[in-house]
């Protein structure tokens, strides 16, 4: 009888109990794969789940586990992977028709690196259509639910791996964020979500959307739990020229550092204010306060350009996004639609096209396309990327007198499914607050803080320089204890089980 | 300057993306309005002002000239819709000569 | 039926104006942005990987090899090298290209603003060189059907073995004042940038093989106008001759046309080998939009001064000026230099003499006789089966009298026949000279005594008679005799 406590452990407990013999790695997948099968139909979290391949994996740890080897601070837990990540042993669909069942011939360095340090890949999780969306409503293979209210989104692009996590379906995910696909979700699931600094963790084998913004993260339940799944992923790649070759910061010392006294945190005045919910508000404010009181040196300051940041992005994001997917032509790998010996390529790629991509991805191409086409490239491309000039300027200035930047993740808690699908401007204000840092490059991260009125889950967004990415988990780790004392636990423990649930908390 | 359903069908084109009439029709008033909603970086974007292409200052990341293993053909060849003689088939290309 | 205009006429009343756009391909061993071999000839799609491929989620990283060979062929280009540049991505849709999209260099290439200058029949013309680029090349298409051609082809076949392999790509300026020589100016210029390609070593630079691919763009412009022409851009120009047959075909072709009344078409055209014509292709009325903007996953390339310099040092001498050297040191003329770089003999008759050669003979050898043997064998002097060093060998043996020119020509034969080297072929024939007094005074007492007469009259003073005796001798030693030395004996005898 497997312990239905394992569950809602945190996984660095779960390492622990693993490392100490308590609990085996092939016990504590079944457990998950079990959870899986109950909520799945409900979530719809996961887009692919490899039972076998999992246990095969967990057995193998044990085994080596047993017969002595030295094993990664993770060996033995299982872990949930978006679907933009390349798997050899998996289909990579990106929730998109187009890549229906395309296994791909190779790994994903993180995917690499998450077999090697001996995690056990669970199944690939939803996404919107190409991580176009902030919903995961777009993708092809219908909505993810967020388990705090199925009738609400999980947030997106990532919603699958937010879900997976906060409905206890796995410990841990890895997730990409371009406009805030992994903070985003994290902030309305209540779970955390760490972009990294760009360049911090390789690109290598995930499924580019927007290759300027695209920075891959860790997704977990607990800040430490992050910041060690942060250490598995991060590092130089030599097969990513946009890798940064430089040591990594200490960031699970960081997460248990627990002290914020003399830092200097920034509370970005441009974030905030209308378009933004009450209780939204409240919880950002209460958590600015709770900084102050712990030793922080709190300090408002303006970033003029973040208020173009957002239609900056919705230029340089599909110019690239029209040139990225260009690739997906019909003719080497995925669908071919159109080919009855009447159709020349030409056709047969636009035919495919037109079948295989859904209405936001034709929506961002025609918008690249539209952008940097002769005669209105400076007009809109050029011009944005002057913006993300001076977005990134603004960052500077504010990191010149301040350690981090605050504000809220995203404007609001999680909407309802279908409230925003005929709305793409209300739907594209999700990502805010969240779009900057990734037009700047620096390092971001979202962090529970509590729930609204309704119950539904609020977050933080700390903001650090590039390469400074343990200051987020500095503020996190200390965040998450004061938080969960005057809780009496962790904010999941606040959501209502979903009936079919087999998790439990001790 | 507002987009057209006639636009839409051009850019289409350049996307090789086929869409319907009625598509292009809808899809016109919607990106009309986002890119108006994005208008407003070009009253920003003064001439002075460089264009950021990369979040990150780098430069010069190069790889030795050294052989790497390349994929079997069979591997290369695994996702393709068609193929024929160790090489992926397709449709007859029309429009240019070569 | 294309009409076309006599070659005088249509330099009668117009200028040409030519452009030429050269893709070099880089001899590295594996491809511009991943590890995966370069050989030319795998098995298809045998060299491939999910960079080459554009397999979703692959991004590339840049060849040192490809970034050090470009900025040697911009310098001996005496280009400027940027000292910052982005890569770009050029949109366009073909099944040839994996991403649908070419990494290549658009505003910032890393070469720009060189020149080169060109010796055409005694004229000196100057090349501006606009700028050399780095991009990469295409997968390779196969058209299945009843034709081979694409109209008529059911379906294509791709092999992207090649996909990915680095070009250079040199682009001129346009060529004025060229007039009647424009064709061959151009012809001079692409066989000097083969030359410079195989003095630099950084491309095999195999016409035959694609490794140096040509496309020329053609104008003309009445006598006299400011402004140029319309031009047509000739792709497929895919040999030293092409180039020229091109040239001249697009000049009468465009001189009719216009001198008609009628105005040229902005297209591409395709030169067909076999009828030396070129034919329209696709057309450019509607100019492509490739939606040009820097690749954000390769970073700037930002070669530092000193890197530029250390990679100066190692420039080859520049063609012209090593043919001026060489034409000093083997005391050759004008005419004799032609000659020397029309059978391509340059390289062999250096190493040769290297060897020891002298230049004379050296020269002899390679442009005379081993070079109609190539021509026989229609190969290029380079391929036959001969070194430097066995002519540099049987020139030593002539020195030192043990071969007359003769007997050196049956050793060349030799070693061109794999007998061995030009010692084996030596011993093996038996060729040497008869150096054995004895032997050759026997012999020459024998036609004393055959040619009596011929004898007295060389004993009158006739020395002239001479000959029919040296000849006698000679044919009796079956040519293994020393001319001189024979002639030395009879005059012994006979003086």
């Amino acid at each position: 009888m497997t312990d239905a406590t394992l569950l809602t452990k945190p996984a660095h407990e779960l390492a622990a109990m693993l490392r100490a013999g308590e609990i085996t790695s092939e016990e504590l997948t079944r457990a998950h794969l079990e959870q899986i099968e109950a909520l799945n139909p409900t979530l719809n979290a996961f887009l692919a789940v490899d039972a076998d391949g999992a246990l095969a994996t967990a057995r193998a740890i044990d085994a080596r586990r047993a017969a002595g080897e030295e094993l990664g601070p993770l060996a033995g837990v299982p872990i949930a992977v978006k679907d933009n990540f390349c798997t050899r042993d998996l289909p990579t669909t990106c929730g998109s028709r187009m890549l229906e069942g395309w296994v791909p011939p190779y790994d994903a360095t993180i995917i690499t690196r998450l077999r090697d340090a001996g995690l056990v890949i669970l199944g690939k999780t939803n996404m919107d259509e190409f991580a176009m969306g902030s919903s995961t409503e777009t993708s092809a293979f219908g909505p993810t639910r967020n388990p705090w209210d199925i009738d609400r989104i999980p947030g997106g692009s990532g919603g699958g791996s937010s879900a997976a996590v906060a409905g206890f379906l796995a410990p841990l995910a890895v997730g990409s964020d371009t406009g805030g696909s992994i903070r985003q979700p994290g902030a309305v699931t209540g779970t955390v979500g760490v972009k990294p600094t760009y360049g911090g963790v390789s690109r290598f084998g995930v499924v580019a959307m927007a290759s300027s913004l695209d920075q891959p993260g860790p997704v977990a339940r607990t800040v430490l739990d992050a910041a060690l799944l942060h250490e598995v992923m991060a590092g130089h790649d030599p097969r990513d020229s946009t890798s940064i070759d430089r040591p990594v910061p200490a960031l699970a010392d960081a997460a248990r550092l627990r002290d914020v006294r003399g830092m200097r945190v920034g509370v970005v005045k441009e974030l905030g204010g209308e378009g933004y919910d009450v209780a939204v508000e409240a919880r950002f404010l209460e958590a600015v306060e709770l900084l102050k009181e712990a030793g922080a040196e709190v300090i408002e300051v303006s970033c003029p350009h973040f208020t173009y940041a957002l239609s900056a992005y919705y230029l340089i994001h599909p110019a690239e996004v029209s040139s990225n997917l260009a690739r997906f032509d019909a003719m080497r790998y995925g669908m071919r639609c159109g080919d009855d010996g009447t159709n020349g390529a030409e056709a047969v790629t636009s035919i495919t096209r037109g079948e295989g991509f859904g209405r936001e991805v034709k929506r961002r191409l025609i918008i690249g396309t539209h952008a940097l086409s002769s005669g209105y490239h400076d007009q809109y491309y050029g011009s944005a990327q002057k913006v993300r000039t001076l977005v990134a300027r603004d960052f500077d200035a504010a990191f010149e007198l301040c350690d981090v930047l605050v504000s809220p993740t995203t404007p609001t808690v999680a909407f309802k499914l279908g409230e925003r699908m005929n709305d793409p401007l209300a739907m594209y204000k999700a990502d805010l607050c969240t779009i900057p840092s990734n037009l700047a490059g620096n390092a971001s991260a979202s962090f529970p803080v509590g729930v609204s009125d309704e119950g539904l889950p609020i977050g933080l967004q700390v903001m650090a320089p590039p390469l400074a990415d343990d200051r987020l988990y500095r503020i996190g780790g200390w965040l998450e204890a004061v938080l969960e004392e005057t809780w009496g636990g962790p904010l999941l423990q606040q959501m209502k089980p979903l009936p079919e649930t087999k998790a439990v908390f001790a | 300057m507002a987009l057209t359903a006639d636009d839409v069908a051009r850019l289409a084109g350049l996307a090789r993306l086929h869409l319907t009439e009625a598509e292009c029709a809808e899809l016109a008033p919607e990106l009309d309005i986002i890119l108006s909603s994005v208008d407003q970086v070009a009253a920003v974007a003064r001439d002075d002002i460089p264009m950021m292409t990369h979040a990150l200052p780098l430069t010069n990341v190069m790889r030795d000239d050294v052989v790497t293993p390349s994929l079997t053909p069979e591997q290369a060849l695994s996702g393709a819709p068609a193929t024929e003689d160790g090489r992926f088939r397709v449709p007859q290309i029309l429009g240019e000569d070569a | 039926m294309t009409e076309i205009l006599d070659y005088d006429d249509v330099l009668e009343s117009f200028d040409p104006a030519i452009g030429l756009e050269v893709h070099v391909e880089l001899s590295t061993a594996s491809k511009m942005f991943c590890g995966c071999s370069t050989t030319f000839g795998a098995e298809p799609n045998s060299q491939t990987c999910p960079v080459c491929l554009g397999l979703p989620g692959s991004l590339p990283v840049v060849n040192a090899k490809a970034v050090e060979s470009a900025i040697r062929i911009g310098l001996a280009l005496n280009c400027q090298i940027a000292p910052w540049g982005r890569f770009a991505r050029k949109n366009y849709f073909y099944p040839d290209m994996t991403k649908n999209f070419q990494t290549s260099q658009y505003d910032e290439p890393i070469a720009h603003d060189g020149w080169v200058d060109l010796e055409v029949e005694g004229e000196m013309f100057r090349i501006e060189v606009e700028r050399a680029h780095m991009e990469e090349d295409a997968g390779k298409l196969t058209h299945v059907g009843t034709s081979g051609r694409i109209h008529g082809a059911e379906y294509s076949l791709l092999d992207y073995n090649r996909a990915g392999t680095p070009l250079i790509e040199i682009v001129t300026r346009p060529i004025l004042g060229t007039g009647a020589k424009a064709p061959q100016v151009a012809k001079a210029y692409v066989s000097h940038l083969r030359d410079l390609m195989r003095a630099l070593k950084v491309s095999d630079v195999r016409m035959e093989h694609g490794s140096l691919r040509c496309d020329a763009n053609i104008s003309l412009a009445h006598k006299g106008a400011q402004e140029l022409g319309i031009r047509t851009e000739t792709k497929n120009v895919n040999s030293l001759r092409s180039v020229e047959r091109a040239i001249t075909f697009e000049m009468r072709r465009q001189g009719a046309l216009l001198l008609d009344g009628g105005r040229v078409k902005q297209e591409t055209r395709h030169f067909d080998e076999a009828t030396g014509t070129t034919r329209s292709g696709r057309s450019k009325e509607e100019a492509q939009d490739y939606r040009y903007f820097a690749e954000p996953d390769l970073v700037p390339i930002a070669p530092s001064a000193e890197w530029i310099e250390e990679l100066r040092a190692t420039l080859p001498e520049q063609p012209v000026a090593r043919r001026k050297r060489l034409a000093t040191e083997w005391d050759a003329d004008e005419l004799a230099m032609r000659d020397i770089v029309a059978v391509g003999a340059m390289d062999m008759i250096e190493e040769t003499v290297a060897a020891g050669a002298p230049p004379q003979a050296a020269r002899k050898w390679w442009v005379g006789e081993l070079a109609r043997r190539a021509n026989e064998g229609g190969v290029e002097l380079e391929e036959l089966p001969i070194t430097p060093r066995d002519v540099a060998e049987v020139c030593a043996l002539v020195v030192s009298g043990e071969l007359n020119d003769k007997l050196a020509r049956q050793v060349f034969e030799g070693v061109l026949a794999g007998e061995g080297s030009a010692r084996e072929v030596v011993d093996a024939r038996g060729l040497a000279i008869v150096s054995d007094d004895g032997a050759l005074k026997e012999a020459v007492d024998k036609a004393i005594a055959a040619n009596p007469d011929v004898a007295a009259r060389i004993r009158d003073g006739k020395h002239q008679a001479i000959g029919a005796l040296i000849g006698q001798v000679m044919k009796a030693m079956r040519g293994q005799a020393d001319a001189g030395r024979v002639r030395e004996l009879v005059l012994e005898e006979l003086g």
